[in-house]
């Protein structure tokens, strides 16, 4: 099946001179949550707003729905919900008039019914006469959310949705993103917290220096470059790791006071039997063992390091 | 053609117009009854007619003119800066809308807002003065090019600032004095030759003077260079906002 969204060589120069993305491609399959993850400043703003039309690109292409983002923008973008980063409301107009007009400006006939039914879903409905000034943070970002699916977009951009979010909301939020993967729409978000990608996206894209680092299957991604170590802490410490143990490339750590071991889960054998066999028959005696799983947050930062 | 993005940003501009009622409707026709009080029955009763015009009604014209330029001016730059300011450009610039609609919605707001403004002022100052209009689809042409295109040039300002102060710049600094020394409150064939000469530098004067002629069929300038002017104006005011499209000077970049 073709992506729904197909970047190609993308670029974009400021006029400041800043170098913002570096030939980026990346294509997007329909029905799947992406999570754009990079620190400030990487440029995953930047690749959202040439597709969404609200910065021009230095070269490259960009097709939504195999649609041109330039040439065919009225397509383009009438299949694209946005959410941005910043909370940026008109503070005098009420709920119900901004994301009305968000459907509106999509070229869509007015349709309540079904502006009722996103801020049902929102929880937004009891505050649908009150101006948005009077909002809280987290309720103006709902508002953001219910703009961007006023007009029944296909595709959706999340830039940081949960920035500043509290626990509870965030939640919601969450929920409400997988209603909308489970009725078809492709999500495309960016986020700091790394965990929230690791919960909810099925692939991962990583960006730093205008570059995409790499663009992968979450699972893979994290039995490719996720580690397992075992920890032992040692009843009492050594001075080095015995030669009879030398074949497990162990490290010793805490002055002594444990060992550590790095294996593969992927792999046919851990070795863990073996290594605790060995460990019984050196005579060092185990106070406690743990594992320990490396996140996508250690990938990510080991990523964004060997990408510099 | 995005009907519905043009309805939506149209309305959603009168709307704001409607919010602020007092500030956009009630403080003209005062500032236009002053006007009619000062120079009308305080200082008009001593002057004699014009060219065959009363005095109170020779200002009426200008007067349209002056509220019509700045209002024009205020609400076009206002209504495409606001949301540069907060933000909330992200939205109109990320809609399957072309530069086009977004003038037609921003722009056609301004105007209409303008020349309902306009009109009231003209109907205030029917109450003072006895007006008649000699040339009422002259009249119609001028009020409601004049609307537009200072709407449009409203909102090549609004793309162009950075910040209030520049906003404010052009309406306040700029169009006062041109709307004051175009004849507004006097026929320039009252100035010293020296000041008539240089008064023909300044386009308001131009559209003032046809306006006025539209009404008592009396003119500082022939009405066809009026009518010139103004068009040539618009051409300008189109030609800039083509070349800012095409580029996305201070909106896509």
């Amino acid at each position: 099946m073709a992506p729904i969204v197909s970047v190609s060589n993308l670029s974009k120069t400021y006029a400041s001179g800043f170098q913002a993305l570096k030939g980026v491609s990346l294509d997007i399959e329909e029905g799947e949550i992406l999570a754009l993850l990079g620190p400030n400043g990487a440029g995953k703003t930047t690749l959202i707003s040439i597709i969404c039309g609200i910065v021009n690109a230095s070269g490259g292409t960009v097709t939504v729905g195999g649609h041109d983002v330039v040439s065919e923008f009225r397509k383009t973008r009438a299949m694209i919900g946005l959410v941005p980063q910043e909370l940026t409301t008109d503070a005098f107009e009420t709920v119900w008039n901004t994301v009305s007009f968000s459907r509106g400006l999509h070229g869509k006939k007015p349709n309540p019914a079904h502006i009722e039914k996103v801020l049902k879903d929102l929880s937004l409905w009891d505050k649908k006469d009150n101006m948005l000034r009077e909002l809280s943070g987290g309720m103006k970002r709902r508002v953001l959310i219910a703009k961007a699916l006023s007009h029944e977009p296909r595709v959706l951009f999340l830039d940081e949705p949960t920035a500043g979010v509290d626990v509870n909301l965030r939640k919601s939020m969450w929920d409400v993103v997988e209603r909308l993967r489970a009725s078809g729409v492709t999500i495309i978000l960016t986020t700091h917290y790394i965990e929230e990608a690791e919960e909810i996206a099925d692939r991962i894209g990583v960006i730093n220096g205008g570059k995409i680092l790499l663009v992968e299957d979450k699972v893979a991604l994290m039995s490719k470059l996720g580690r397992k170590q075992l920890r032992v802490d040692l009843a009492n410490p050594l001075d080095d790791v015995p030669e009879t143990l030398s074949s497990y490339n162990l490290t010793l750590e805490g002055d002594g006071q444990c060992l550590i071991y790095d294996y593969d889960t992927s792999a046919e054998r851990t070795g863990i039997t073996a290594l605790l066999a060995a460990l019984a028959e050196a005579g060092i005696r185990l106070k406690d063992i743990s594992t320990r799983q490396s996140s996508l947050e250690d990938i990510f930062v080991e990523i964004v390091r060997a990408g510099r | 053609m995005n009907i519905e993005a043009i309805k939506s940003i149209y309305f959603f501009e009168m709307a704001r117009t409607r919010r602020t009622l007092l500030q956009s409707v009630v403080s003209p026709v005062i500032s236009t009854s002053l006007y009619f009080i000062v120079f009308g029955a305080a200082i008009g009763g001593r002057i004699q007619q014009i060219d065959g015009v009363s005095y109170g009604a020779f200002i009426t014209p200008g007067l349209m003119m002056l509220t019509l330029l700045t209002q024009c001016i205020g609400n076009g730059s206002f209504g495409i800066y606001f949301p540069k300011f907060t933000g909330t450009i992200y939205e109109v610039l990320s809609s399957p809308v072309s530069m086009a609609e977004i003038v037609l919605g921003y722009v056609g707001a301004a105007a209409t807002k303008g020349i309902m403004i306009g009109t009231i002022i003209l109907l205030t100052a029917s109450l003072f003065v006895d007006l008649t209009i000699a040339h009422p689809f002259v009249m119609i042409f001028f009020f409601v090019l004049t609307a537009i295109s200072f709407s449009l040039f409203g909102f090549i300002i609004g793309i162009w600032a950075k910040d209030f102060e520049q906003l404010n710049l052009i309406p306040m600094l700029v169009i006062p004095p041109l709307v004051f020394l175009g004849g507004s409150f006097y026929s320039v064939k009252m100035l010293p030759p020296f000041w008539q000469a240089v008064s023909h530098f300044n386009p308001v004067l131009y559209l003032i003077s046809g306006f006025r002629w539209s009404f008592f069929e009396v003119s500082d300038v022939n009405p066809i260079f009026s009518a010139a002017i103004i068009l040539v104006f618009l051409t300008a005011c189109m030609s800039i906002l083509a070349w800012i499209f095409r580029t996305g000077y201070r909106l896509r970049n």
